[in-house]
């Protein structure tokens, strides 16, 4: 299972990047796309909307089925990754490079109460 | 892996839409061990058929042939979707599905008791069933398993013909040429290596599901079951209600012919995923959406709907995916066929 030491990661199956600009890069884990399985639509929330953490937030619908992507910390949205919208299969190829969306957060700290790589990395063995 | 009609079954082994294509562009295979066959023999099988069928087994004249049929129930409904292989005029073979088996044994063995009880009805719990699907399943089905070319190179398609152990029936569930393959369970493990050792590709229940609704065809439980007719589920084709020929469900089937429609959908809109049970308002009224997908041939999200009489091929439609309503085309399926694809 691929979890880069370098992120943050949600229990519903979100990482998080803190960016230098103090905004925080939000995806979907490798084994999210993994257990969802061949991607064929994302959608994604309008920049500006402000989301509350836990708050659903963005769709991402395999072969199989939709799943809701969900907001892991509070903040507002300051940019979408229309890139993966209109090339869904490459969240398959590779989930960290392929970023949903971005927030501002509405407390700098929020990610100091996120799991770290080896806290995933349980949660999901222990699943 | 999934629970399926009791069995457990993998819905991919890798990609489903690498699996998808593999079928559509050269050869795929599917363990579909949990359908069930299910021998009759005795002398007058063919009579019995004759009325225990919606569709007509007089149609199959040569031994091998195969015929498509649903098996109704007294009110019109379909209790199962078969196969049926003419073998011999004192053995006929039906190709039943898993969660229907015991089922439709209990209700064959019923007629059976009530109008030929000297028939035998024999399930075949002995035999696993192996499908290779694609335009290079036959050519590769022949160089994995030695005598089969022989036996089958110039059986035409919807014939079914013993060779040796095997049973190999040039049907399936795809829309692509290829086999469908019984053999001995303890054979069947020999078999799928010998397959992949030919370089075709194992394929999940996820793959059969796209390529069997490209192919416009229907699954049993999803879109329909005993509480819909046939005529309202894209079946009147097999259903044979101009002969004089007296079959259970006939009479029901006569008497209330139903205002419904099986269709396709192609969805017009970006916005998701057409699935099962999502809402269709037509100019003609509301319908709901049996079974749908992603198509990996099209690139496009298609169904199968249950909708009003009336509404054509070439209609726009809503259909309600989530919070929003969505444009889709009515068009007449198959979707595709022999990897072409057959709606604009």
């Amino acid at each position: 299972m691929n979890v880069p030491a370098d992120l943050k990661y949600a229990d519903s199956h979100e990482w998080m990047r803190a960016e230098p600009d103090g905004t925080v890069t939000i995806g979907i884990t490798d084994h999210a796309q993994a257990a969802l399985g061949d991607l064929v639509f994302i959608e994604l929330p309008a920049v500006g909307r402000v989301l509350k953490a836990g708050e659903a937030c963005a769709i991402v619908e395999s072969v199989k089925a939709a799943s809701d992507v969900y907001a892991p910390i509070s903040g507002e949205v300051v940019a979408a990754n229309s890139d993966i919208t209109s090339t869904p299969e490459k969240l398959n190829e590779d989930a960290y490079a392929s970023w949903l969306f971005r927030l501002k957060p509405a407390d700098p700290n929020a990610l100091a109460g996120m799991l770290d790589a080896a806290g995933y990395e349980k949660l999901v063995a222990e699943s | 892996m999934v629970d399926f009609g009791g069995w457990d079954m993998p819905v991919n082994y890798g990609s489903q839409i690498d699996e998808h294509h593999a079928v559509r562009r050269d050869a795929g295979m599917f363990d579909v061990s949990h359908m069930r066959a299910v021998d009759l023999a005795g002398a007058g099988a063919r009579d019995f058929l004759r009325y225990a069928l919606a569709n007509n087994v007089d149609k199959l004249k040569e031994p091998g042939k195969a015929l498509y049929s649903c098996l109704l129930d007294p009110n019109g409904g379909v209790l199962d979707d078969l196969i049926v292989y003419f073998l011999r005029e004192d053995l006929f073979r039906l190709v039943v599905n898993a969660a229907t088996t015991d089922k439709d044994v209990a209700w064959l063995r019923r007629l059976i008791a009530d109008r030929a009880p000297h028939l035998t009805l024999t399930p075949r719990d002995d035999l696993a069933m192996i499908a290779v699907q694609g335009p290079h399943a036959r050519a590769k089905v022949w160089q994995a398993l030695p005598g089969s070319e022989a036996a089958t190179v110039r059986m035409s398609p919807f014939f079914g013909t013993q060779a040796g152990d095997l049973f190999i029936a040039r049907t399936g569930y795809t829309g692509e040429d290829g086999f469908e393959i019984m053999m001995p369970v303890e054979k069947a493990q020999a078999v799928w290596n010998a397959l992949v050792a030919a370089d075709v590709k194992p394929c999940g229940l996820g793959a059969r599901d796209t390529l069997r609704l490209e192919a416009g065809m229907n699954l049993y439980g999803q879109d329909m079951d005993e509480s819909v007719s046939p005529l309202a589920s894209g079946l009147a084709w097999t259903v044979d209600l101009a002969s004089p020929r007296d079959f259970v469900g006939k009479a029901a089937l006569l008497a209330h012919p139903g205002n419904a429609q099986m269709t396709g959908l192609l969805l017009q809109d970006a916005g998701g995923v057409l699935r099962a049970h999502q809402a269709v308002q037509t100019p003609r009224g509301a319908g709901e959406i049996t079974s749908g997908t992603f198509s990996p041939t099209l690139g496009k999200s298609i169904a199968l709907a249950r909708i009003p009489a009336g509404v054509a091929a070439g209609d726009i439609v809503t259909v309600s995916v989530r919070e929003k309503s969505l444009a889709a085309r009515v068009v007449k399926p198959p979707f595709v066929r022999n990897g072409k694809v057959l709606v604009a």
